[in-house]
């Protein structure tokens, strides 16, 4: 069937599902319209332009006494650090779980998958106290091992998915070519499983910017808030809430999630194609 | 180089798949691993290239005992069956890369990779990637990269069994240019009895984890040790039937024949079985035997029957092509004695 056709058949659908997400398109765009403007109680139209919203950038607000800017940075280092390391285990463990004939294979496997489906709120308390017994308690590397932890399962499922695509043959074929296991993994193994990299990367990326609970409870203090945890905070303080200035804080937060979107959209996909088997 | 495989034995979970099989390979020969499927040809071909560890007997490459050496260090070139080209790689990259391993430097590299593509024929196709050449290319590439780094022997696992029939056919005699070209030791892996015979110096008939011949195919084909090496061998098969065997006369197929030159010892078995080819069963053999045209199948330049005896035993004839016969015509044909095969009751040649 020509795709004109099936695009044409789908033109209900499409109407249908454009009504039903018109409140959220509304939603997104007086987001937008109301953090440079000011609209009198009782009506939907602005009445003035005003930056005063976008007032957080340049002096602390009354509602929260930590510095954007800090915070922006310390979301960047947690959501980048723990990117990575995220990353760099998935990858080499991932290898293992797929290729390695290791002791107890089967149980690490079904290990992860109860791992990843294990809700992060029933261990909180456990891991306050660890923290706070390493000392480790409101800084920022306590909040990136933890979160980078329980964000592991998933990022190695996914990693041993992608290595299992991968066939063996390549891999026999490097060593008969002279190759040391490692020297095999790093050239041959690893340029095939690089959609997958990048996509765990962004994924965990993304995940870690929007993270709230965990930092939330483990470095609440201005030193190392994150952005949801600022967020947050404004949202909290109910004596003096100003809608206008919480929305231009939530959109500041959101605009890198939806650059990296606009970037990777398509290796994002990836991570269901070669993830899914395994 | 001299390869030598002594008693070697390879368990999979305390069952052995290849099991006690010695052979040696003289320098410069190409030997076929030939057998049914799951006999053991890639197990024993893994083991000779270190994949697979061998759990008993040794292995020498020349004078050298290679056994316990790691693949990195044996120096042998192998083709997979599906060539495992690395796909990021071009085609250049993908014949140099055991060059680059060794760290050789640039103009080596390039110098080499330059004969070996010349040797293979694929010179114009270096830039492009393993994605963007055909079946018969990527198996050249992956020939070239077997054969870069000069190794000691040269193992080939099902290497035709991706091809289509006509590329099989060019590929075939290729490896077997490449391979006298080259002087390179070979072993081919395969359950094509025609590619074996048609490019092998020599076969490995294997069966259950054991070589049960070793011969020339030739050889191999004139003189089989079993039931199921003359089964095995040749296209359309060996037919069977019983005979008996008296003074001087041999019952077989519902007629009387006389007894044959080469069976004519007296400690033979009352009861054998006889084996005949289909170019040894015909009208030009004499008309002792009687029976008729089950089926015929036109193969162009030749004819194929089927022929059900007076017994019910049924033999295949293999003739010039022409219209004289239909099924279900009554013929009189006769056979070679001289080149019957007489097996006894456990299928061992006589
Ligand atoms: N890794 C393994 N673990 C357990 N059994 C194995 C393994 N590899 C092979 N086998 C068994 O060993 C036997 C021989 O296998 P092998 O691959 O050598 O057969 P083959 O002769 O190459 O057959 P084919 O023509 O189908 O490739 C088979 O029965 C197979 O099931
Ligand atoms: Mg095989």
């Amino acid at each position: 069937m020509p795709i004109q056709s099936r695009n044409f058949k789908a033109a209900p659908m499409i109407i249908l599902l454009s009504l039903l997400s018109l409140p959220l398109l509304i939603m997104c765009f007086y987001l937008i319209v109301d953090t440079i403007t000011n609209t009198q109680p009782g009506t939907l139209i602005p009445d003035e332009i005003t930056f005063e919203h976008w007032r957080f950038l340049w002096q602390t607000t009354e509602n929260s006494s930590a510095n954007i800017w800090r915070v922006t940075l310390n979301t960047f280092v947690f959501s980048i650090t723990t990117a990575t390391t995220i990353l760099a285990i998935s990858l080499t463990a991932g290898y293992a779980l797929s290729r390695l004939n290791i002791p107890f294979r089967r149980f690490f496997l079904s290990g992860l998958i109860m791992l990843h489906a294990f809700p992060t709120i029933t261990l909180i308390i456990a891991i306050f106290l660890i923290l706070q017994t390493l000392g480790l308690y409101d800084s920022l590397i306590g909040v990136i091992m933890v979160k980078s932890a329980l964000e592991l399962p998933f990022g190695i499922w996914i990693m041993k998915g992608f290595y299992d695509n991968v066939p063996w043959e390549i891999e026999m074929a490097g060593v008969q070519d002279g190759a040391s296991r490692f020297t095999v993994w790093r050239k041959l193994v690893l340029p095939q499983v690089q959609p997958g990299m990048m996509a765990l990367l962004v994924f965990s990326f993304l995940t870690a910017w929007s993270e709230l609970v965990l930092p939330l409870v483990l470095a609440p203090g201005n030193k190392s808030q994150v952005l949801s945890v600022y967020l947050a905070t404004m949202l909290a303080d109910e004596s003096s809430i100003d809608f206008n200035l919480m929305k231009s804080v939530g959109l500041f937060y959101v605009i890198p999630v939806i650059i990296t979107y606009m970037i990777f959209q398509r290796k994002l996909m990836n991570i269901y194609g070669g993830g899914t088997k395994g | 180089m001299k390869i030598e495989l002594r008693n070697f034995t390879k368990r999979f979970d305390g069952q052995a798949v290849v099991d006690n099989v010695s052979l040696t390979i003289e320098s410069g020969e190409m030997i076929a691993l030939l057998g049914p499927s799951g006999c053991g040809k890639s197990t024993s071909l893994f083991s000779i290239c270190g994949i697979h560890r061998m759990d008993e007997g040794q292995l020498l490459f020349g004078d050298k005992d290679v056994t316990n050496l790691p693949s990195q260090k044996r120096n042998v070139g192998v083709v997979f069956q599906n060539y495992a080209l690395y796909p990021h790689m071009s085609i250049f990259e993908n014949i140099a890369f055991p060059l680059v391993v060794q760290k050789a430097d640039r103009a080596t590299i390039r110098r080499k990779v330059a004969d070996i593509a010349e040797l293979v024929q694929i010179s114009d196709l270096l830039e492009r990637k393993p994605a963007n050449i055909s079946g018969g290319q990527q198996q050249r590439t992956a020939l070239a990269r077997a054969l870069i780094r000069r190794p000691d022997v040269l193992l080939l696992d099902e290497p035709l069994a991706n091809l289509d029939a006509k590329l099989r056919l060019e590929m075939r005699s290729e490896i077997r240019r490449i391979q006298s070209e080259t002087g390179i030791t070979a072993i081919l892996v395969t359950h094509d009895q025609v590619e074996a015979m048609s490019i092998c110096d020599r076969i490995a008939l294997m069966q259950k984890g054991k070589v049960v011949q070793l011969d020339k195919p030739r050889e191999m084909y004139a003189n089989p040790a079993n039931m199921f090496v003359a089964e095995f061998l040749g296209n359309p098969p060996i037919r069977f039937m019983p005979a008996e065997l008296h003074e001087n006369q041999m019952i077989a197929g519902g007629a009387a024949l006389p007894r044959p030159q080469h069976l004519k010892q007296s400690n033979l078995p009352d009861k054998i079985n006889l084996g005949i080819r289909p170019e040894h069963f015909g009208p030009q053999f004499g008309n002792e035997i009687s029976g008729h045209i089950l089926a015929i199948e036109t193969q162009g330049r030749e004819n194929l029957y089927d022929v059900a005896l007076s017994d019910g035993g049924v033999l295949c004839s293999i003739q010039p092509a022409n219209d004289h016969l239909n099924p279900g015509d009554t013929i009189q044909w006769g056979i070679a004695s001289q080149h019957l095969l007489a097996f006894d009751g456990q299928g061992e040649r006589i």
